[in-house]
């Protein structure tokens, strides 16, 4: 294993020091219990908007915290959920008297520890809501699992709740946008290549050279198949058909669009993959409304993409438009 | 039969090692189906227990310590899943200095109960209810018959590993693996083994006399 790093213990640490020392004017580091906030306190009454997950996917979640965004974002270990003391510790530190809104992933563990500091912030007074993101149509949803992963439809959801909260919105109508944008995308990714967890030091899974996994969740967890290897093209078609099918996209209907690279591959090859996907829905006489290509949900060093389709409306883009500023995503200021 | 807060120091102290040991191995497993940190993440966890571990006052305050640490310190599902079974089988034991053969059985059972709770799974979900349930069946049907505290530790221990064998033919329900459909089918559940491996270590210092 080769990884620029000093300590395996200091890796998320060190991490969100350099992200709070690159960025000073927008985000300040909270050492114990570990959380990124935004530098300036919001005003007074304005609905505090905390999110977190295992570390290993940056830009997210510390990458979008700033202006019109997230308020804090809680990491935990590399693919391991934050502890409830860091959530509880973050909530009380942003929060300005407007209540809290928890973004979390669906993820077994992510749930459970934001569940827990949900409770110890709201036995003291402080009003929480939660929002869950489940958006990987690569995984069933079902009551035999437990239920769809939470992957690249988070960082839509962060922008256009935090562009509602930025506005002045009441808790109750951010939670209504959070929740809008979470049931109006969803999401598919691929893996080329496996990721390797510092910590072990070792691929998670082993892909020979002419194979891929298909349906691949963002912690390397493997997905609906393995496959053999195709061209770029076949490959976007196969994650982002069942994208499209599940969203119900029809011709005239409008879409935020997201092709997103797990860590491990080059602009150069996402922008082919993405070329694809623009051809897809223009087939199908769907209109790509606004765009995001490149890395902004990973992991580790994965080779692989995912695409995230965000079937949109005036109001949402709106929100989507709205003014940002943070480490990761910046326009409109 | 007796034990007393020191020997649930021991306990938790013996689990730690066999943590230690099984890191590896926990994380190989969580690999085959689930995000390879399962070794990884319970043995951080356990590190900072040890360090924690208060001095020997009660069964409750050792038990309690254990919970308020893996709750704070492990993340994960796991840190969540095993700091409730704790801090349940923490009250379970409120106000003794000394644990009988019952008093084991109503901590386990409690720990159980707070298991079900936190993570909803039921029996043949392939996680660590398949190990920790049969445990605590076979630990109260041991005492209930009148085995004494290592027979009937013993026979938890037992059917913790009988139980954990048996979820590598089960298809997940619960936690990452149940994406895996089929493919779950053939591996162990990674949960289940280190819930075996506690029932080891209650085994091995938990029998009595009190030390």
């Amino acid at each position: 294993m080769k990884k620029l790093i000093n300590a395996i213990d200091a890796i998320v640490d060190e991490s969100c020091e350099g992200v709070a020392l690159a960025h000073p004017e927008l985000v300040r580091f909270n050492r114990e219990p570990r959380f990124l906030a935004r530098a300036a306190t919001p005003r007074a009454g304005k609905v505090a908007l905390v999110s977190g997950g295992g570390s290993g996917h940056e830009p997210l979640h510390g990458g979008f915290v700033g202006m019109g965004m997230l308020d804090a974002a809680c990491p935990g270990e590399v693919f391991t959920s934050p502890v409830p003391d860091q959530m509880d510790a973050a909530g009380r530190a942003v929060q300005t008297g407007g209540g809290v809104l928890f973004i979390v992933k669906n993820y077994t563990g992510d749930v459970m520890n934001f569940d827990l500091a949900s409770e110890l912030l709201t036995a003291d007074g402080i009003e929480v809501r939660t929002v869950l993101i489940a958006d990987d149509v690569a995984v069933q949803d079902s009551l035999y699992t437990a239920g769809r992963r939470g992957v690249g439809n988070t960082v839509f959801v962060e922008k256009l709740a935090g562009a509602a909260a930025e506005r002045g919105a009441a808790a109750g109508e951010v939670e209504r946008i959070a929740k809008k944008a979470a049931d109006a995308g969803r999401s598919m990714g691929l893996a080329l290549t496996s990721c390797t967890v510092p910590a072990k030091g070792s691929p998670t899974f082993e892909l020979g050279e002419q194979e891929m996994e298909i349906g691949i969740g963002i912690h390397g967890e493997p997905g609906r198949e393995r496959a053999a290897l195709a061209a770029a093209d076949e490959i976007v078609e196969r994650i982002a058909l069942p994208v499209i099918e599940d969203l119900g996209l029809k011709r005239g209907e409008r879409v935020i669009a997201m092709t997103n690279g797990m860590g491990g591959t080059p602009l150069l090859e996402l922008y082919i993959a993405h070329r694809k996907l623009v051809q897809m829905l223009g087939d199908r006489g769907v209109t790509i409304a606004r765009t995001l290509v490149g890395n902004y949900i990973t992991s580790l060093d994965m080779q692989g993409c995912s695409i995230t389709l965000l079937r949109a409306d005036d109001e949402l883009l709106g929100l989507w438009d709205a003014p940002v500023h943070t480490p990761a995503l910046r326009w409109g200021c | 039969m007796l034990v007393g807060a020191a020997d649930v120091r021991r306990f938790i102290e013996r689990y730690a090692d066999l943590i230690d040991e099984h890191a590896d191995e926990l994380t190989e497993l969580d690999a085959a189906i689930g995000d390879a940190d399962h070794g990884i993440n319970m043995r951080r966890g356990m590190h900072a227990v040890r360090e924690r571990l208060p001095g020997a006052e009660t069964p409750e305050a050792v038990l309690k310590s254990v919970a308020t640490t893996l709750i704070s310190k492990v993340g994960g599902a796991a840190g969540p899943l095993y700091g409730t079974a704790f801090l349940r089988a923490s009250a379970a034991v409120a106000g003794k200095e000394t644990l009988n053969e019952a008093d084991l059985v109503a901590l386990f059972a409690a720990a159980l109960a707070g298991l079900r709770q936190r993570g909803g799974a039921q029996a043949q979900d392939k996680t660590m209810i398949d190990a920790f349930a049969p445990a605590v069946d076979a630990l109260a049907a041991a005492v209930a018959q009148g085995v004494d505290g290592h027979g009937a530790l013993e026979a938890a221990r037992n059917a913790a590993h009988a139980g954990s064998d048996a979820t590598i033919d089960l298809v997940a329900r619960k936690g990452r693996a149940s994406y895996l459909g089929e493919r779950a089918r053939g591996h162990r559940d990674p949960g289940s083994w280190s819930t075996a491996l506690l029932f080891d270590a209650a085994a091995a210092t938990l029998g009595g006399p009190v030390q």
